[in-house]
């Protein structure tokens, strides 16, 4: 190239560069997102950023991060600028709101305890379930291999783990003692503990490993997206655990910012039909009774008890269970 | 001291202190100084715990393991790259670093898939009694693939440097191939292989990624300290989780300065045997 070319050149590379940046948006949020909740909220931005350009003539990009959920919020702590936190536990949320970056009372800033949708734990078999395992009292059967993730480093772990416990609890002549025991003997079927529910999904059907998977329900739709749908049963147990999804608007960041409105709604479309027919398509169970009524197929009626109910809240259900020396703990120390 | 040829020792000096000081010692010292907000009573039941100290001699257990496995066949790789000349051996020698350049969690369930009772290996290993993956074996397994390079790499150039003719001069004198071995060409490669052996060792040590996938992590037979401190963390302890780090930390510190003053030890020897001589 000769010299004189070469400012054409630059100049050329530069404005090919520019015009590959997107167009400035008026705003721009960063949702703080657990691990799998990418698909979801892949669709839902679309859906909300179409709708607030007809609601305000505002646009807005919307920056997606996601991580572990723990990771996400330690993150958040230290100064990740997200202005929105969706989450799969509330004590997630709680360590926010303790640090002052949430409001206290997050959970009433928003209908249904600040969760648009919910989800359930199930029991995944082999296809024709030929260990028979119809409910949580059959994980405990001799020679049935338990598959789930571990209890102290994912969320999915610990879903599982509460479920397990919660169903001990309520069986007539139930007590702490009993579900003690119950899970105990559980987790002594369980031949390895997978690094967290992605893990333990491949585990159980790429690796056949156990003859039973515990996950979320929405876990099972993606697996048979996945593997196809010939190589395993979805087993809904007698009862089983609400898990909630809560999301909260992290005050401190849209007030620097000044996104609370957009933040604001953002979170609130999350309870409208389209944030609720999203959900149902993502197979989490929507809120909304008519949205749920209409994909009713896909959604049976379960009996759930919630972690509230059974356990006095997230924060009582990780001192009880999951701290160090904890009930996960001691089955171990049993030895 | 000598007048060094080239100029500059105190802003050498000043410069990798500050920088060793930078990217070593200031996070180290944050680290200690966060474990600091604990008593010592409540430090020293965090570091004895039977879950903690069950995970350290599976940690530190399996890296050696590893190390050791890797200080043979490294060796013996190493060997193979310098010495002889095949079709192929540049991307032999290409493929050693492949562990260093791979993420270690895809390692790790690369690893799992492959040593599971269906997998590739495992198919075979598992009738036969050996169950890999989802056991402490599978650790070593993927402490030993992450830490290969380290071994090949350290003693590559040592061995490029000893000339064939040493070996030569040694059979004319009427060595046997294993007094070679042992008496010529050993001594003259032990230090570098102590190095590779302990830097392998510090790597596996360390390493998270790779192992949760293939451990099976179930406590006492297979949780390794790096998870203890994961879950740690997962429950914003994150003052317990430093003090796991710093048990480690000293533990690591110390191997390493013993083997360190072994190598030192044994490079005095050396030189001096071969003064007397």
């Amino acid at each position: 190239m000769s010299r004189s070319f070469r400012p054409f050149a630059i100049a050329a590379l530069l404005s090919g560069l520019l015009a590959a940046l997107p167009a400035a948006a008026d705003s721009v949020l960063l949702n703080a997102s657990y691990d799998v909740a990418r698909d979801f909220y892949k669709d839902y931005n679309p859906l909300f950023q179409k709708h607030w350009k007809a609601k305000s003539g505002e646009t807005v990009d919307i920056k997606q991060s996601h991580g572990g959920s723990s990771k996400q919020v330690r993150a958040v702590a230290d100064g990740l600028e997200a202005d929105v936190v969706t989450m799969n536990q509330a004590s997630d949320v709680d360590f926010l709101a303790d640090k002052g970056l949430v409001a206290r009372d997050y959970a009433k800033k928003f209908p249904n305890n600040a969760s648009p949708y919910t989800s359930t734990m199930v029991l995944i078999v082999r296809k024709g379930n030929p260990k028979a395992i119809h409910d949580w009292g059959d994980l405990v059967k001799p020679g049935v291999q338990v598959v789930l993730a571990h209890p102290k480093t994912s969320g999915n772990g610990r879903y599982a783990y509460l479920a397990a416990w919660g169903y001990a609890l309520r069986q007539p002549g139930g007590n702490e003692k009993t579900a003690q025991d119950f899970v105990g003997r559980v987790l002594k079927n369980a031949p390895l503990f997978a690094a967290g529910g992605r893990d333990a999904t491949t585990t159980f059907l790429q690796r056949r490993i156990g003859d039973v998977l515990i996950s979320f329900e929405s876990e099972a739709e993606l697996i048979a997206r996945e593997f196809g749908r010939g190589d395993f049963e979805v087993v809904y147990p007698s009862q089983s655990i609400l898990a909630e999804f809560p999301v909260a608007v992290v005050e401190r960041v849209v007030d620097k910012k000044g996104t609370r409105k957009q933040a604001q709604a953002y979170l609130d479309y999350l309870w409208s039909k389209e944030g609720q027919e999203n959900a149902a398509q993502n197979y989490l169970r929507p809120r909304d009774a008519e949205v749920l009524k209409k994909y009713s197929a896909q959604f049976p009626t379960v009996r759930t008890f919630s972690v509230d109910e059974v356990f006095g809240g997230w924060g009582k259900a990780y001192a009880a269970h999951f701290r160090d020396g904890g009930s996960f703990d001691q089955v171990y120390q049993q030895k | 001291m000598a007048r060094n040829v080239l100029p500059g020792f105190r802003l050498g000096l000043g410069y990798t202190l500050l920088y060793l000081s930078l990217i070593v010692l200031l996070p180290l010292a944050a680290l200690v100084f966060k474990s600091a907000e604990l008593s010592a009573a409540q430090f020293w039941d965090i570091a004895t715990g039977e879950r903690a100290l069950a995970s350290l001699r599976v940690t530190f257990g399996s890296a050696l393991i590893a190390a050791l496995i890797n200080a043979a066949f490294g060796l013996l790789t190493a060997w193979v790259l310098v010495r002889y000349t095949f079709p192929g051996k540049r991307f032999v020698d290409a493929l050693v670093d492949l562990p260093f350049a791979l993420p270690t969690a895809v390692a790790g369930i690369t690893l799992a898939t492959l040593y599971a009772g269906n997998g590739w290996i495992g198919r075979h290993l598992e009738p036969l009694g050996f169950k890999v993956a989802f056991t402490p074996v599978g650790i070593v397994v993927a402490l030993t693939f992450i830490s290969l390079p380290f071994v090949v790499r350290t003693l590559q150039p040592v061995i490029e440097d000893i000339e064939p003719e040493i070996e030569e001069a040694a059979a004319v004198l009427g060595a046997s191939r294993w007094q070679t071995f042992r008496l010529v060409l050993l001594p003259a490669i032990l230090p570098a292989l102590i190095t590779g052996f302990t830097l392998a060792f510090s790597r596996a040590i360390g390493e998270y990624g790779s192992v949760i996938f293939i451990a099976g992590n179930m406590p006492f037979i297979s949780e390794i300290t790096p998870l203890l401190i994961v879950a740690k963390l997962e429950q914003y302890d994150i003052v317990g989780a430093t003090a796991l780090a710093v048990v480690m930390l000293v533990i690591s510190f110390a191997l390493l300065l013993a083997v360190n003053a072994l190598q030192w030890r044994m490079a005095n020897r050396h030189s001096a045997a071969g003064a007397r001589r």
